[in-house]
């Protein structure tokens, strides 16, 4: 018996280390690449005049493992080519001061409770600025938090409405809202009147697109035919796209991710489906999700960002992307490139790095970034354009 | 007409998810009927035989068939050893402590395979290519036909090997009572490893199906269809091989009906309301035994 309970306990002890370990890989990397980046950073900072600038630290937050992980790696690792760029340009100047710049990103697996204790170690760690977070359930989690320290809040990649509620915090990205807007006008310049949504109904992100899409195209004269949900992790949509089927729908909204529009496309086209899909800036990344591409012919979805985009700023950073991770950067990546930017020009324009000045500085600024010309409002929000993407010859086009 | 067709195509929708459900159920009862024991990590061994068809057909780049047989028998081996470790030592253990320890290898499996292949969905193309079959305007896809043909052969070989052959007797023996079919010579050990090669190499041919079905690679994957085809077991009544099937169609066909006529919305509130009214009705399942507790 005792043996048994030996073994029981090795067990169980060996399958905990595990699970840590597929945490800790990333937390590792992550210090390893703070390190890597700040030895760099010193040797450019020695190599310039200024011999010892002082550190700006900007706490990252985002699922770096996890099921939603991608998003997270994306924006830091596109974060962490801003902050080299910055750093071997000599820093930000502040005043009569300069600054480096360092990045310390953590694992919050897209969870709230886990995004609480990263932002509670990121304020041990001295923290001046927070990029974060990178997903709207985790950053409602913390807005309390936030709110109390009062620091400089900046989401890159969160969109739900009320992460931008506390005077302290702002987003880089468009809102859920706003882009089911959008999406309702363009369906209406497209003669499109009856339209068919399929949304996540466990998912802020898409309830919130899928609302103001069907409120603009109520008040826009348009009818919507069929509304149909699922739930996260639903791989079967058959049932939901026979009943669109039998309607006299002309498109079908789908605000979701990627994954759950890879499936949807396959399935419809099984069903002999031939309708048109237009979705929300979480389709980026859909084609390389999908076995076969064809299928989602013609779908035109919403992206502030596009690697094959032909602007120089955006080529420049889409090799220097692919030289240091050898992957094709995706918006969430050139939102974390952005939010840096953003960062150091509040910096710039504040002339301090306390936090009431940086909030200041916000609504002051203007960054031409990678997802467009952005000014903040005073409610955090940003005013940028949007930029429409077809789905041609399985490519990303910009319409 | 058009209602009719309406009403034709949600069923087969409801079948063409059943059936998967059916088949992961078909392991789930088996291993409970005859180890006593609710496998939790089941769910993952689909997982993993999905993942081991990637490796031998994407990444080593084996014939279709070869790398079935070597998917099937992979999983087979993995169920083996994973009794071996982590069920062996318990068995006379209580039963909670069996049923943590499985959740502990469902997380095991998971993880392991986010640390090998990383959180990124993979896409993985349909294996098995048959032509859908159209009767007028109805059209049933082939793999729902493949699934539920692949489903009731299993059922059938399942339900005879367990009822005639040597082997099959062996383990209806130990289900009964371990130590009183060791008094008689049956090596108990040994039927419970093939038990779990057995239930293993269902899930794994599960997995194959899955995947053609839904073909996206996720280290999560076997979670959600392992829960639902759980659901099923019980509703069929768990431990018996016939039951699992019926609850599986049974599940998917109600799930579809409550999504296509009621909302997409409460569809599993309905599956599982369903569920509860069964059980309080018959207890021990559709299909399943009464059995008399001996105190």
């Amino acid at each position: 018996m005792k043996n048994l309970k030996k073994l029981l306990g090795l067990f169980l002890a060996l399958s905990l280390i595990v699970v840590s370990l597929a945490a800790c890989g990333t937390k590792e990397d992550a210090k390893e690449d703070n390190q890597s980046d700040k030895t760099e950073d010193n040797q450019t900072g020695d190599n310039s005049e200024t011999g010892d600038m002082e550190q700006f630290i900007i706490g990252g937050i985002g699922p770096l493992t996890g099921a939603a992980a991608s998003y997270g790696v994306s924006v830091k690792q596109g974060a962490e080519i801003a902050v080299e760029e910055i750093n071997a340009a000599g820093g930000v100047t502040v005043g009569d001061k300069k600054y480096e710049l360092v990045l310390n990103f953590m694992d919050d697996e897209a969870a709230a409770e886990k995004a609480v204790t990263a932002f509670n170690a990121l304020m041990d760690d001295g923290m001046n600025a927070l990029m974060g977070t990178v997903t709207s359930g985790a950053g409602l989690g913390i807005l309390d938090l936030v709110k109390e320290e009062g620091i400089l809040m900046l989401t890159p990649s969160g969109s739900a409405a009320g992460l931008t509620e506390p005077d302290n915090a702002f987003r880089l990205c468009f809102t859920d809202p706003l882009q089911g807007i959008t999406m309702a006008n363009f369906a209406k310049d497209q003669g499109y009147t009856k339209l068919a949504v399929i949304y996540n109904n466990s998912d802020e992100y898409s309830t919130g697109m899928m609302e103001a899409f069907v409120e603009q195209v109520k008040s826009n004269g348009g009818e919507i035919v069929a509304s149909e949900s699922f739930v996260t992790n639903d791989v079967d949509f058959n049932t939901q796209l026979t009943s669109i089927k039998a309607t006299d729908a002309q498109a079908i909204f789908v605000p979701a991710y990627y994954n759950d529009a890879a499936y949807i496309t396959t399935q419809a086209a099984a069903l002999g489906m031939e309708l048109p899909f237009l979705g929300g800036d979480g389709w980026d990344g859909v084609i390389a999700q999908t076995v076969d591409p064809a299928v989602l012919e013609g779908a035109i979805f919403l992206t502030p960002f596009l690697a094959t985009d032909e602007k120089e700023a955006v080529k420049s950073f889409v090799t220097k992307y692919e030289d240091k991770f050898g992957a094709t950067p995706d918006q969430f990546a050139a939102d974390g490139y952005d939010s840096i930017y953003v960062i150091a020009a509040a910096m710039e324009k504040a002339g301090s790095i306390e936090s009431a000045d940086l909030i200041a500085a916000m609504t002051q600024i203007e960054v031409d970034g990678l997802t467009g010309n952005m000014t903040f409002n005073a409610d955090g929000e940003p005013n940028k354009g949007a930029n429409f993407v077809v789905i041609k010859d399985g490519q990303y086009t910009a319409n | 007409m058009k209602l009719v067709e309406y009403i034709i195509g949600q069923l087969i929708n409801g079948l063409n998810a059943g059936s998967i459900y059916a088949l992961i159920a078909l392991g789930y009862s088996m291993v409970y009927g005859i180890a006593k024991m609710i496998n939790f990590a089941h769910g993952d061994i689909i997982m993993v035989g999905s993942y081991a068809l990637y490796v031998f057909i994407v990444l080593m780049k084996m014939p279709v068939i070869v790398a079935i047989l070597l998917t099937i028998g992979f999983c087979a081996i993995l169920g083996i050893t994973i009794e071996r470790i982590a069920y062996k030592p318990l068995r006379k253990a209580p039963p909670l402590a069996v049923l943590i320890t499985a959740i502990g290898v469902s997380f095991f499996l998971q993880n392991a395979s986010l640390l090998i292949f990383k959180a990124n969905p993979i896409p993985f193309g349909t294996i098995i290519k048959v032509d859908a079959v159209n009767i007028g305007n109805i059209s049933i896809s082939g793999l729902t036909i493949v699934t539920l043909v692949v489903t009731f052969i299993c059922m059938a070989i399942l339900t005879l090997f367990i009822n005639k052959t040597k082997a099959g007797s062996a383990m209806r023996a130990v289900s009964e009572d371990k130590g009183a079919a060791q008094l008689m010579g049956i090596n108990v050990n040994r039927t419970i490893s093939l038990t779990f090669a057995i239930g293993s190499a269902l899930a794994a041919i599960a997995g194959i199906l899955f995947l053609s079905q839904y073909p996206s690679l996720k280290p999560t994957m076997g979670a959600l269809p392992g829960i639902k085809a759980f659901v099923a077991a019980v509703l069929g009544g768990i431990g018996n091989v016939p039951g699992a099937m019926l609850g599986g169609m049974l599940l998917g066909i109600i799930e579809n009906t409550a999504k296509a006529y009621i909302s997409t919305e409460v569809s599993d509130a309905i599956v599982f309301g369903v569920l509860i009214l069964v059980l309080l009705l018959k207890p021990s399942g559709l299909l399943g035994k009464k059995r008399i507790e001996k105190v």
